[in-house]
């Protein structure tokens, strides 16, 4: 293999250099237990209040705003039961969407089974929810609206601040999942009228197994974990200080380069769309064209399947990710390429390729120089090309 | 996840193509479900002489469709006919558990090109009675319409 090119930063993204060095004394230098009241306790307890500080200042949040958590999935699961639990008494409907991702999902699903209702949102071809619906969902019993910044696979950024107003007026509580948005969409809490907000540390160049759960004060919320008086008594347990010091750097590492980075990422995006679209036939775009996230390529290629796809790809060193059912176990394409409304038969051949701060234009032409040889080598050995080829319609083209 | 064996026919798939004077010809599977193999055979004096193969599908779809062709060329329809989804499986060194159906499915296409051999030759295979090509091997949880 000459050439290993990692286009899944959505999967996971590398730790920066500046990270691991920030964390590094707290695993063996500063080892101190931050409940501890001595000078090796207080040391660590002061790296946490610098790192809850960074988190806060890329989000527009107060610093006690913020709870750390073990990572996206935590945080999801907190904000919903924790809400739900907490407001039972006032009611038991809750409004998501049909594409969150399965931490925001199965929880639904959970409280559906404990007497909670939930209203599913369906949204259009681009993956956007539409504000009608949201504001014809909401019922007297409602007490949580989740519906996710950015989706994870198809990219699409929903219209937050609206979604937020919504709720406010409604006197609803508002959560969203922002674990794929932070670092690449500027986010104030405040400015968005959002009350819970999802993040995770390692989709943004920090350590994985450490997120937070940002609580507008004043929000009733459960405890998530009952034990000791950590995280204000609603998250027991020690902290992960090493994780939590190298979240807190990445957060302000993402501050400080936002407008680069991203600039970065877009023009790579388009770099890829355009590569692919020119010299790839019977292919299309998911997500919507302009709000979706600045590193996200998601497309279906007609005629083949996605995990043979990546397979291929990673023969010759390129790593992607696909919504095909191949690479879920279960025999459904992905639900959110369900949602907006693809056929099966081409949404088994999804592709997602999502870039990052390394990434560089060399591995875009890279992938531009391999991706239609192997797309041409799948579809030859395809029987739905044949049909193609003898002239019959494609998905694509009636779209 | 994949054997060697099956990243192997994966990567170098043996007897992909079409066989244009292919006397048995069987097509399974929908794409719906993201697998369709298609296997032509050229059978003369009931021995299998040559195969062919083409496959939408995830890659032990792509190596259970080439081993199988490999494993029933030079048979007779016969031999071929008794070829089951289990010694596919074992031929590529075992498959993912969410991943036998695609052994089922190139066992599938293989009777399916043997039964349209039969057809049009008008003659009987045994095993082959109650055989239908259109059944499906995946176990859906719905039904729906492409």
């Amino acid at each position: 293999m000459n050439r290993r090119v990692y286009l899944d930063y959505s999967a996971t993204t590398p730790m920066k250099k500046e990270v691991l060095e920030e964390m590094q004394p707290y695993f063996i230098d500063k080892f101190g237990n931050p409940s501890s009241i001595y000078s090796f306790g207080r040391e660590a307890k002061k790296a946490v209040d610098i790192a809850r500080d960074q988190v806060a200042k890329l989000i527009g949040a107060k610093t006690d705003e913020v709870y750390f958590t073990a990572g996206g999935s935590e945080a999801d699961n907190w904000a919903i039961k924790g809400i739900a639990y907490a407001n039972k008494d006032k009611g038991n409907h809750i409004i998501t969407t049909k594409i969150e991702h399965h931490a925001v999902l199965h929880v639904c699903e959970h409280l559906e089974k404990n007497g909670f209702n939930v209203t599913y949102l369906d949204v259009d071809e681009h993956g956007l929810i539409n504000l009608e619906d949201l504001k014809n969902a909401i019922t007297d019993q409602t007490i949580l609206i989740s519906i996710m910044f950015a989706n994870n696979e198809i990219g699409t950024i929903q219209p937050i601040k609206e979604i937020g107003q919504i709720a406010k007026e409604k006197g609803v509580t508002f959560h969203t999942d922002a674990v794929q948005a932070l670092g690449n969409v500027a986010i104030d809490v405040n400015a968005l009228n959002i009350d819970l907000m999802s993040l995770s540390s390692h989709k943004i160049y920090g350590p994985k197994g450490i997120g937070a759960l940002y609580i507008r004060k004043g929000i009733k919320i459960h405890s998530f974990v009952h034990g000791g008086a950590q995280e204000r008594r609603r998250r027991a347990g020690t902290e992960n200080v090493p994780g939590i010091v190298g979240f807190g750097k990445a957060c302000e590492l993402a501050m400080e380069n936002m407008d680069t980075h991203i600039k970065h990422l877009k023009m790579l995006r388009e770099k890829l769309i355009k590569g692919i679209m020119e010299n790839i036939g019977y292919v299309r775009l998911n997500g919507h064209p302009e709000k979706r996230l600045p590193g996200n390529v998601n497309m279906v290629f007609e005629f083949i399947e996605g995990e043979s796809l990546l397979l291929s790809l990673d023969m010759v060193g390129i790593a992607g990710s696909s919504g095909s059912a191949c690479t879920s176990g279960s025999l459904d394409p992905s639900h959110v390429l369900m949602a907006i409304g693809l056929p099966h038969e081409i949404a088994h051949g999804s592709l997602r390729l999502t870039v990052g701060d390394f990434t560089t234009e060399e591995d875009i032409d890279y992938v531009l120089e391999q991706l239609p040889k192997i797309v041409d080598r799948l579809r030859q050995m395809s029987p739905l090309y044949e049909k193609v080829k003898g002239g019959q319609k494609s998905c694509t083209q009636k779209k | 996840m994949y054997s060697e064996k099956v990243m192997d026919h994966f990567t170098n798939p043996r007897n992909v193509g079409e066989i244009e004077d292919a006397n048995g010809i069987g097509q399974v599977g929908n794409a719906k479900c993201g697998d369709i193999m298609k296997i032509y055979l050229k059978i003369e004096n009931d021995i299998i002489e040559d195969v062919k193969f083409k496959t939408f599908g995830c890659g032990s779809a792509i190596a259970s469709s080439s081993i199988a062709t490999e494993m029933i060329k030079g048979k007779s329809i016969q031999e071929a006919v008794e070829i089951t989804n289990k010694a596919v499986v074992e031929a590529l060194g075992g498959l993912p558990a969410p991943k036998v159906h695609c052994s089922v499915l190139a066992e599938q296409a293989v009777k399916a090109a043997l039964l349209d051999y039969a057809k049009k030759n008008n003659i009987e295979i045994k095993g082959l009675e109650d055989f239908d090509p259109d059944e499906d091997p995946h176990d859906h949880h719905e039904e729906e319409e492409i």
